[in-house]
């Protein structure tokens, strides 16, 4: 009975020994996947280091499910401590709200302003002059993954731009292999018609559809191109029966497919499934065309919270989130680009290096995301969603369609 | 309260008054005021915040030309027509098949009714399993030799709706039978006799004696089975997420995209009042006919 006062007394110093401000601090996101919870980890990592408690909240089914669930929990008046999330409108609307702390002063502090590169990581959450978010990672969405043994075993080269990976699409298929492997949902769907819309028509062209709502050149003699390039990865996904990133990245791992269009996330599932960047898989940014990446990546918002303690985990998660060690062993774990340039990467593959180099050459895009409203998302992707799944879809009428959304689009 | 012996109309049955209260407030408040200032701010261009800024009837207009709306009304009106007529005929062919006195039956009852435990997410996924040409029946099929057989119904934009068509009929049509079931038990024994003395074939007593009979039973199943279509989700979401393209889209799913996803509030709460609206075009004649009808004898 004695032992028991006694270590019931120790553990009681214990928990009066750790700093007075100590919260438990739940933080939602949706990094799910192998590498992805790898990541997250590093982050869990180094906030619980300033003595606050990591509680984890994570929302399987990527963006799709956890955005409403955590917009929701905002708006209801349930807010989490932090959120992932990605820069975007929608963020925008619960900001302007109210619903969200701003994290000017730690930002001032900690001087990212001249840490964080590119700029236009948090000049996206900037409302009003002040700072909403703390940029993790920069994931970019423009690239073409391919797996080299599927060429090289059919006596063909490993495409260097789009039109060597179209004309290699029937010599694959011959031999039962899918040329393209993507998931059937509608996100995917999206993500890979913007892809060829900033890699395919140039960023010039991705600006005047989505920056300037031009409906007449969206459905010019430009734009008609992009449709062009997207009834023909149309055609060259056929087969590729499969819902998930992940699933469709493990067809081209597999060897049963040639390629997949995709964030650099995948990269990955590539490295988990024990590939290397180079000899075994290779990728081409801008699919080789327009070496162009739109440079949005993941950001950690923070709810407005009465309690102090809370307020202050929510400081410490800022500063442990963009310290540079936490950079180098997060970026490294999740496969993404770190937001601050003072940072060495740790073994970069060579896409990383390629990825690292088209940043700081500054040739980066803005997210559909963050230039038009979700409704104006919503409505692209579902016409695109039904464009894929229908071959008698003719381009022209997809193009004509797409014109009346670029129209009436905000 | 209690000056006089008799206790007035509003006093009487108090304590069942009392007890009414909480339903009734809940009903008022949540179906009642809730569906109406849906339908209010359905007039409005709320985006991921409701604002009362009134745009007449746009959000109607802009729903009747989506096409994706057209094509998750036409889905749910061939899922819906096709699951109503199958389900009360699998499950009344189910209930007169146990009710024949045969060996096992709360065996048997017991397996049909089972998927109806499951919830329909569960019911979904099992399914999409089955389906799929990798691990379900086409993979099984063809590792008995057979090597071209191709079933692939979840992939095929034509075929989608029947894939899960089978699923909610696999969940649902053990709860029909149950109901049946029940419905059958409630048939007199002199009926069936006297058919038989007059030499009608049990078939004929069915259909011409023992349904009209059961016109209750077949009414509540009815009933049932309607608003399990109409809220018709949770096994699209599982199966097919909408795919391949629209093909599977259901109108539920176009409110919860439109709210959450597009975060177009007024465009989502549109679309629930037209399908509130269809509900309601459904229950009027309905109700008239099962209450108004006893009335009048």
């Amino acid at each position: 009975m004695n032992k028991l006062h006694s270590m019931s007394f120790g553990a009681l110093m214990a928990a009066t020994a750790l700093p007075a401000l100590a919260a438990d601090l739940e933080v939602t996101h949706w990094w799910t996947a192998g590498a992805e919870a790898a990541g997250i980890r590093v982050i869990a990592d180094a906030f619980q280091k300033s003595g606050n408690t990591w509680v984890d909240g994570a929302i399987a089914g990527a963006g799709g499910a956890a955005r409403p669930l955590i917009t929701s929990r905002i708006t209801g008046g349930d807010p989490m401590g932090a959120t992932q999330f990605t820069h975007s409108a929608a963020m925008r609307e619960l900001i302007e709200a109210g619903f969200m702390r701003d994290v000017t002063e730690i930002a001032e502090a900690q001087g990212w302003k001249e840490q964080i590169f590119p700029q236009s990581l948090l000049e996206s959450c900037t409302f009003e002059g002040k700072l909403y978010c703390v940029p993790s990672n920069i994931h970019s969405q423009q690239w073409l993954w391919l797996n080299n043994a599927a060429f090289e075993e059919n006596g063909l080269t490993v495409p260097q731009y789009w039109d060597e990976f179209v004309a290699a699409g029937p010599v694959l298929r011959e031999k039962g292999i899918i040329p393209l492997a993507q998931g059937q949902q509608a996100w995917q769907i999206q993500l890979m018609f913007n892809v060829l819309m900033v890699s395919i028509g140039g960023p010039d062209l991705f600006d005047k559809v989505y920056g300037d709502l031009d409906a007449e050149y969206a459905a010019g003699a430009e734009v008609a191109k992009v449709f062009k390039a997207a009834a023909e990865a149309r055609d060259l996904m056929t087969g590729s029966n499969v819902q998930a990133w992940n699933e469709a990245a493990h067809l081209v791992i597999d060897g049963r497919a040639g390629g997949q269009i995709m964030g650099d996330w995948v990269q990955g599932e590539f490295m988990q499934a024990g590939l290397k960047a180079g000899a075994d898989f290779s990728c081409l940014p801008g699919l080789g065309v327009h070496e162009y990446i739109t440079a949005a990546g993941d950001a950690f918002y923070f709810p407005k919270v009465e309690d102090a303690e809370i307020t202050a985990a929510q400081d410490a998660l800022a500063s442990a989130i963009v310290a540079p060690i936490t950079q180098v062993d997060f970026t490294a774990a999740k496969g993404a680009l770190p937001v601050r340039r003072d940072v060495e990467l740790s073994n970069p593959t060579p896409c990383m290096e390629k990825g690292m180099e088209i940043l700081k050459a500054g040739q980066v895009v803005e997210s559909v995301n963050t230039m038009v409203s979700p409704d104006t998302v919503g409505r692209v992707t579902d016409l695109v969603v039904e464009f894929f799944a229908d071959p008698g879809f003719v381009p022209e009428t997809a193009q004509k369609e797409f014109a009346e959304i670029i129209a009436t689009a905000d | 309260m209690s000056q006089s012996g008799k206790p007035t109309g509003l006093f009487k049955n108090l304590s069942a008054k009392i007890a009414a209260i909480p339903m009734v407030l809940t009903a008022l408040v949540i179906f009642v005021g809730c569906s109406v200032w849906t339908i209010v701010f359905s007039f409005t261009n709320s985006r991921l915040l409701p604002s009362a800024n009134w745009v007449g009837l746009d959000q109607y207009e802009r729903l009747w030309s989506t096409r994706r709306w057209m094509i998750s009304i036409e889905n749910l009106a061939i899922y819906g027509i096709l699951m109503l007529i199958l389900a009360l005929v699998v499950g009344f062919l189910l209930a007169a098949l146990i009710d024949q006195k045969i060996r096992f039956e709360d065996g048997f009852r017991t397996i049909f009714l089972y998927p109806y435990a499951l919830s329909f997410i569960v019911t979904g996924l099992v399914w999409q399993w089955l389906l799929n040409p990798e691990f379900g029946v086409q993979n099984a099929v063809r590792n008995l030799g057979f090597e071209t057989f191709s079933f692939d119904p979840l992939y095929n934009p034509d075929t989608v709706l029947y894939g899960v068509l089978i699923a909610g009929l696999w969940h649902t049509s053990g709860l029909v039978m149950c109901l049946m079931l029940a419905g059958l038990r409630g048939i007199d024994e002199d009926v069936w006799k006297a058919t038989k003395i007059d030499g009608i074939p049990a078939w004929k007593t069915y259909i011409v004696v023992v349904i009209p009979m059961m016109r209750p039973v077949f009414i509540t199943t009815l009933v049932l089975v309607t608003s399990g279509i109409i809220k018709l989700y949770d096994l699209v979401i599982a199966q097919t997420g909408g795919g391949p393209g629209l093909a599977s889209e259901v109108p539920a799913k176009f409110v919860f995209d439109m709210m959450f996803v597009s975060q177009n509030l007024a465009q989502g709460f549109a679309a629930s009042t037209m399908m509130l609206v269809a509900v309601i075009f459904v229950i009027i004649p309905w109700a008239y006919l099962e209450f108004g009808g006893k009335k009048h004898g």
